[in-house]
């Protein structure tokens, strides 16, 4: 693919109503601030440019123009010439709906924050004057002005409360926002009655303070969700495809694999994806299917043969005839039933969830009780309704409601940063309960490139004269050696011998690579029997040669992760698309004994299903578009980033990084994290035993109210921020490289 | 008890500016890139070379 190459960047411009037109790209390659100042410094001096601006927290760089010459790919080509790479972006819906979500909870979170703050003052004011000589007048005056802050504040900032509250009653459920809309209700309409009557105590400020700590849970929780989002963006416009388009005059355009439409010819060149399904029409090669079907040996494709999107051409160039595009491919259709699978998914009961299941009768019961007994007691009705509604002001799961987002959040930014990007708060649960885990092989145990395992022995020089040749030969094997070395100039003159390899002339004397007949080399024995399973190539240049072992070699920690795992009680089995005779060895190696071979993904989905019904709690690592269905079914799943596009982006964790360990580190972090929520759990039930008697006894002031319910909330936040602590194991240099790449 | 007149409306007057003025750098994009922010304060292109130290 030359870089030169024209590219329509149509669909992803933003034209606006006032004439002016704008464009995002994500960037790869800003590692630095001074890369700010250069790239923006050179774009504007572009012709037609307006505006050029980087968002260097999400690495993004947006850049406007009126003038309608101006082309954008010059931007591209500008930003190429420093050493960035610039790919274009459109933001995906769920991300720009996060993106409202997010400012909405901040505009919340100030009005509630401005409301405490100012009642609070007025409240302090209220609770010395009550100790010295406030008038009844002036108390009253405060009560009224803080009912005035605090209505409008509550009915404004609580939404979120009540609206949940109220979805949850409408299917006749109770989560935690019941008992806090029902909290908060209360204590404002308790506090206006007692305001009216001349009454020394309001509840205003506990109400207000209340939705504060609250919104601060729900906007940590929803943040760290935006920006595994953003990550996650960004790397799906980085993978991004392109596909060429052949017109009927036989030129050819580069179009984006978003705006393919059926019954396109397309231009496939060897080792280029195939964007959409289709039906060769033109040419024949082999294709890889691996990522569709698991199965690493490559296919013949010839025309009339149906190619699915996501396989990779390997060796010829052919024309392929869209039979479905853009939003109708096979991938979309995975799409589509990972988000059934995900609304499935959310039937899993949050521990959250159940604390609310127990948490609500229990205290509506208690202030039933403190009711009951202030009027069994021969009380007025008025101080037994006002001892039971402190009883539920107390109680209001302030703690409880941020015991759990706030260990999530901790938990998953420290994940973040070594390279482990969490979709869901929840997964943590799902993934801490895990005692099954089930394998893909291909992509997810191996890398998800086939390399050339020796490399490392073979001398340099004779390495890039083999690649290079290799570039000329159509045989996926030969691929592989080409993009080892990511060579672009292939030798003039080079002769094909069918079946047997190509050879040409490097200043005079004759290079040649193919089977080892035709090379004159002998098989070393040794290699064969150290690499069962590898495909091996040979090499003659003169009088010196090599042969390559070419494997797809496992993840470099992936037997020391699976003996971890097994040392933690999980168990381990392999579900492989591929041939048992590629699944044993890899099998043997890691000492894994339950697998099996030659699945496809219903038969996956089938006996991760049995696993489950056996009550196993099932973790699926997979990477593969065969992998979808069973990601889907299983409790949580985990995509290295290599994934397919759809996989990934629905997977509950997506790992970086060429080592399997992150599996490991994010079952025990989640261990951690459950650990942590349950203390905080405890410690939101001891500060209840303690407070409820208290308010029992009809002794709780608005004061003693404001300093539980802060005390409380701080308590479990400083002990979910232990859950930062957790140890590093083995990370290694490459991966947090890695890591800082994508998250920084 | 007079003062109360004045002191409480400057007291919710001055919180009340306090917020109007986050939901406007809100609504401006303020926040949208706190790293970039840190990094552009030390950029000084836009001063003359006259100016610089």
């Amino acid at each position: 693919m030359s870089v030169t190459e024209a590219t329509d960047l149509s669909p992803f411009t933003h034209r606006h109503s006032d004439g002016t037109a704008s464009m995002e790209f994500a960037v790869e390659g800003i590692n630095c601030g001074g890369c700010i100042g250069r790239i923006e410094k050179s774009l504007k001096q572009l012709s037609g440019i307006d505006d050029a601006r980087l968002n260097f927290t999400n690495r993004r760089l947006t850049i406007a123009w009126t003038d309608p010459r101006f082309d954008p790919s010059q931007a591209v080509e500008t930003l190429a010439r420093m050493g960035y790479r610039a790919h274009p972006f459109r933001q995906r819906d769920s991300e720009e709906h996060e993106a409202q979500e997010a400012q909405r909870l901040l505009r919340y979170l100030a009005v509630a924050g401005f409301a405490a703050m100012n009642i609070m003052l007025l409240s302090v004011s209220v609770w010395s004057g009550n100790v010295t000589d406030i008038t009844p007048e002036t108390r009253d005056l405060f009560h009224w002005l803080s009912a005035a802050i605090a209505l409008p504040a509550a009915a404004y900032a609580g939404q979120p409360f009540f609206r949940s509250a109220l979805s949850a009653l409408r299917t006749r459920q109770v989560n935690m926002d019941v008992p806090i809309s029902l909290g908060i209700l209360l204590a404002l309409g308790m506090s206006l009655v007692e305001t009216a009557n001349h009454a020394e105590h309001a509840y205003f400020d506990s109400a207000v303070m209340l939705i504060f700590f609250l919104l601060c849970g729900r906007y940590l929780d929803q943040a760290m969700r935006r920006r595994t989002r953003a990550v996650a963006g960004n790397l799906a416009a980085l993978k991004a495809e392109f596909a060429h388009r052949l017109l009927d005059s036989g030129e050819i355009v580069r179009i984006p694999a978003s705006a393919v439409h059926v019954n396109d010819r397309l231009l496939i060149r060897p080792g280029e994806r195939i964007p959409a399904d289709g039906v060769v029409v033109g040419g024949q090669s082999h294709v890889d299917e691996s990522l569709v079907t698991g199965e690493t040996a490559p296919r013949k494709a010839e025309a009339g043969a149906a190619l699915y999107a996501g396989s990779i051409n390997l060796a010829g160039a052919i024309t392929l005839r869209v039979t479905a595009g853009g939003h109708d491919t096979l991938l979309d259709e995975i799409d589509r039933l990972l988000d059934k699978a995900v609304k499935d998914k959310s039937r899993h009961v949050q521990l959250a969830d159940r604390a609310a299941r127990y948490y609500a009768p229990v205290v509506h019961t208690a202030a039933a009780a403190t009711f009951a007994g202030w009027m069994l007691a021969g009380q007025s009705a008025h101080d037994a309704i006002i001892a039971a509604i402190s009883v539920l002001i107390i109680t209001c799961p302030c703690a409880l409601a941020l015991a759990i987002p706030a260990v999530q959040v901790v938990a998953a930014g420290t994940l973040f940063r070594s390279g482990i990007f969490l979709n869901a708060g929840s997964a943590i649960e799902r993934l801490a309960g895990v005692d099954t885990i089930v394998f893909d092989k291909t992509g997810t145990l191996t890398l998800p490139e086939p390399c050339i395992v020796n490399a490392a022995d073979i001398d340099p020089v004779l390495l890039d004269h083999a690649a290079r040749l290799a570039l000329s030969s159509r045989h996926p094997l030969a691929g592989v050696l080409a993009r080892h070395r990511g060579q672009r100039e292939p030798f003039p003159e080079v002769a094909e011998e069918p079946g047997q390899g190509i050879r040409a002339a490097l200043e005079g004397v004759e290079m040649r690579l193919g089977s080892a007949a035709f090379c004159a080399v002998t098989m070393p024995q040794e290699l064969l029997s150290r690499n069962p399973g590898a495909s091996l190539i040979a090499f003659r240049h003169g009088e010196r040669e090599a042969v390559f072992v070419i494997h797809q070699a496992l993840r470099p920690d992936a037997a020391d992760t699976v003996r971890a795992l097994a040392a933690q009680g999980i168990g381990l089995s392999i579900l492989s698309g591929d041939r048992a005779a590629a699944v044993a060895p890899v099998a043997r190696d890691l000492g894994i004994s339950d697998w099996q071979a030659g699945l496809n993904p219903a038969e996956k989905v089938a006996v991760v299903r049995d696993l489950k019904a056996r009550g196993r709690h099932v973790l699926m690592v997979g990477d593969g578009i065969n992998d979808a269905p069973s990601l889907a079914s299983a409790d949580v799943s985990m995509s290295p980033i290599t994934a397919a596009d759809m996989s990934q982006a629905q997977a509950d964790a997506v790992f970086v990084g060429d080592r399997l360990d992150p599996v490991l580190r994010t079952i025990l972090m989640a261990r951690k994290a459950r650990r942590l929520m349950r203390e905080n759990l405890w410690l939101a039930a001891v500060y209840n035993t303690i407070a409820v008697p208290i308010a029992m006894a009809g002794l709780v002031t608005p004061l003693i109210a404001a300093a539980a319910m802060s005390g409380s909330s701080l308590l479990v936040t400083l002990n979910a921020l232990r859950a930062r602590t957790a140890r590093q194991r083995n990370a290694s240099g490459a991966e947090r490289a890695a890591a800082t790449e994508f998250a920084t | 008890m007079s003062v109360l007149v004045y002191l409480v409306p400057i007291a919710l007057g001055l919180g009340l500016t306090g917020l109007l003025a986050f939901l406007w750098s809100l609504r401006a994009g303020q926040y949208d890139d706190l790293d970039g922010a840190a990094i552009r304060i030390l950029d000084d292109d836009d001063l003359g070379d006259s100016n610089r130290a």
